[in-house]
């Protein structure tokens, strides 16, 4: 079904925003963080007015209603990912938080905390990540070999912006303990091939965390035939709010892994010198939980299950292709990562000649259209493509063919100011 | 364009023809500065002399990689400070961080910026204050060290 494009933007009041004196907003950094419809600010509004209570600890009516917005939220985001129940969904506050959760969770296995070998790290284990991870995918594992002793390793990126996979079998060994990596690339928008790699990694009984932030609100993702066993994404980048991310672990997992934070709520039993714990999720959610968030999330949810996620992916398939048609059409410019649509999402990153991606934003920026400039959070992934920062243009149900050529038109003018072309 | 206030012909100049720029001996110190939000990043020396007790900027020389308004702010930096009083050039320093914080709204002294002056419009995009301020404060940092390491060479 074709995307009623017209009828969308109309759910998104910020998209009537003028900026800059008047020029109608161009917003093209979904990837960044999305913008949100009606639907979503109305039901976290509406949850403030008439449902407010904490959750799970009180007897009265409002606390009950605001537990089963809450839970409720918890049953939408299983089914949209398809895990096989909602003790499988952990909330956190994003996906940075989703990925140190695993990883300190392993940090505390490794000092001690009662778990299974699998979870535990020490000299001589391997954890391997790829070169185009987003600094979230990237610095927790750091982190965690810094405190084990273990050693960091990873794929490098081909100048085409793919993985190179030639050496999986070597990379992936019987030393490596987890492989983390990014479903889609947020700057060179690649789809890697997680189910192989993950295949390869099961083989040698490695754990396989993905990184779905720019994946899970751009196409329908199915966590289990993904073939991970922890897979990250936030509400945010996804039509819902700020604050909420999630967790999905094979419940077998969550079972055996020791808590993360500590706090009200995770526990069964407290005693002055130690505590148990209750079983997943909410052994991994301590401390007052973002409520409304979860009913803002429920509500994205709905909005892009209503809408049709195929029809969405469709829709910025199109936009993709006339998108980096239009691109590879002007002088000068180079985008980083695949040209053609396969196996590619909407986040397009490019370099100017002559022109610093600051400038080339600043151009696009008085004229209306908002993009991100500078590495992304990437910063590896530039430093290995050679590139010291870049422009990143990227797409959501909400843009338009006229969008992707004012773009283009933009990147011309931003040209022409700094006498390059 | 509004963007002219942002990139005025001054900045540009320098941003085509950076002044001081490419390293140079003798210096005293040399520091690597980074804009973590964008990777840009200036390594810059500088060359003090003392001068009866009151150090004189004798070079500032710098390698960098960034925008215009980064690169042309080195550029205006180096012409203001080179053969200045350390004091007179961090007086300069402060007028200059005066004017970054003015959100578009402050007169700037000719004759203690001269062509700085033309970075008062960056004062109203606050994502590029950084920007401004990247070759600034690697010679506020360098300076520091230099003049450190003369205090502790005299005690």
């Amino acid at each position: 079904m074709t995307l009623d494009v017209a009828r969308i933007r109309k759910d998104f009041p910020i998209l009537d925003r003028r900026v800059r004196g008047g020029r109608p907003l161009i917003y093209l950094d979904s990837a960044n963080t999305s913008q949100k419809p009606r639907q979503v600010i109305d039901a976290i509004s509406g949850f403030y007015e008439r449902h407010n209570a904490n959750i799970h600890r009180a007897t009265h009516e409002l606390s009950e209603e605001a537990t089963a917005a809450y839970e409720g939220a918890r049953i939408k985001v299983a089914g949209f990912v398809g895990a096989r129940d909602e003790s499988e969904i952990i909330f956190t506050k994003n996906i940075s938080e989703a990925i140190n959760l695993v990883a300190y969770s392993m940090s505390n296995a490794s000092a001690g905390a009662p778990a299974p070998d699998r979870f535990r790290l020490g000299p001589g284990d391997e954890i391997v990540v790829t070169e185009m991870e987003h600094h979230s995918d990237l610095v927790p594992w750091q982190l965690l070999c810094q405190r084990t002793g273990a050693t960091l390793r990873w794929f490098s990126v081909t100048p085409e912006g793919r993985l190179d996979l030639s050496g999986l079998d070597g990379l992936i060994n019987e030393r490596t303990k987890l492989v983390a990596l990014v479903h889609q690339s947020n700057v060179l928008g690649t789809v890697n091939p997680v189910r192989l790699i993950a295949d390869r990694a099961h083989a040698v009984g490695a754990l396989v965390l993905a990184d779905a932030a720019q994946s899970v609100p751009h196409m329908p993702v199915d966590v289990r035939d993904l073939g991970a066993d922890f897979v990250g994404f936030t509400g945010h980048k996804m039509c819902g709010p700020t604050g909420i991310g999630v967790l999905w672990a094979r419940r077998e997992l969550l079972d055996e892994m020791p808590p993360f934070l500590g706090g009200g709520e995770m526990i069964e039993t407290v005693w002055m010198d130690h505590s148990t714990f209750a079983p997943p999720p909410h052994k991994f959610e301590a401390g007052t939980m973002p409520i409304a968030e979860a009913a803002g999330l429920a509500a994205a949810i709905d909005y892009l299950n209503e809408t049709g996620r195929e029809s969405i992916h469709a829709h910025e398939q199109a936009l993709l292709g006339d998108a980096l048609t239009q691109l590879t059409g002007i002088d000068g410019l180079r985008i980083l990562g695949p040209t053609e649509p396969e196996d590619r999402g909407t986040a397009i990153s490019f370099e100017v000649d002559g022109v610093h991606p600051h400038d080339v934003s600043q151009v696009l920026d008085e004229l209306g259209i908002a993009v991100r400039a500078g590495h992304h959070c990437a910063w590896p992934l530039h430093r290995a493509l050679g590139v010291q920062a870049s422009t990143r243009a990227s797409f959501y149900l909400y843009n338009t063919h006229e969008e992707v050529t004012a773009l283009i038109d933009g990147i011309r003018q931003a040209q022409k100011f700094f006498g390059v072309n | 364009m509004q963007i002219q206030s942002l990139y005025q012909e001054i900045i540009l100049d320098h941003y085509r023809n950076p002044h001081h720029k490419g390293l140079r001996e003798p210096f005293d110190v040399e520091v690597h500065h980074v804009n973590p939000t964008c990777g840009d990043e200036v390594t810059l020396r500088v060359a003090l002399k003392d001068v009866g007790g009151d150090p004189v900027v004798t070079d500032v020389s710098y390698d960098s990689l960034g925008c215009s308004i980064s690169q042309a702010s080195a550029s205006v930096m180096s012409d203001l400070v080179i053969g200045k009083p350390v004091s007179e050039a961090m007086r300069i320093l402060q007028e200059f961080l005066d004017l970054m914080q003015s959100k578009g709204q402050a007169e700037p002294d000719e004759a203690v910026l001269e062509d700085a002056v033309a970075f008062a419009g960056v004062s109203k995009y606050p994502a590029r204050i950084k920007c401004a301020l990247l070759g600034w404060m690697a010679w506020k940092d360098a300076t520091g060290q230099a003049l450190d390491e003369t205090t502790g060479q005299a005690s």
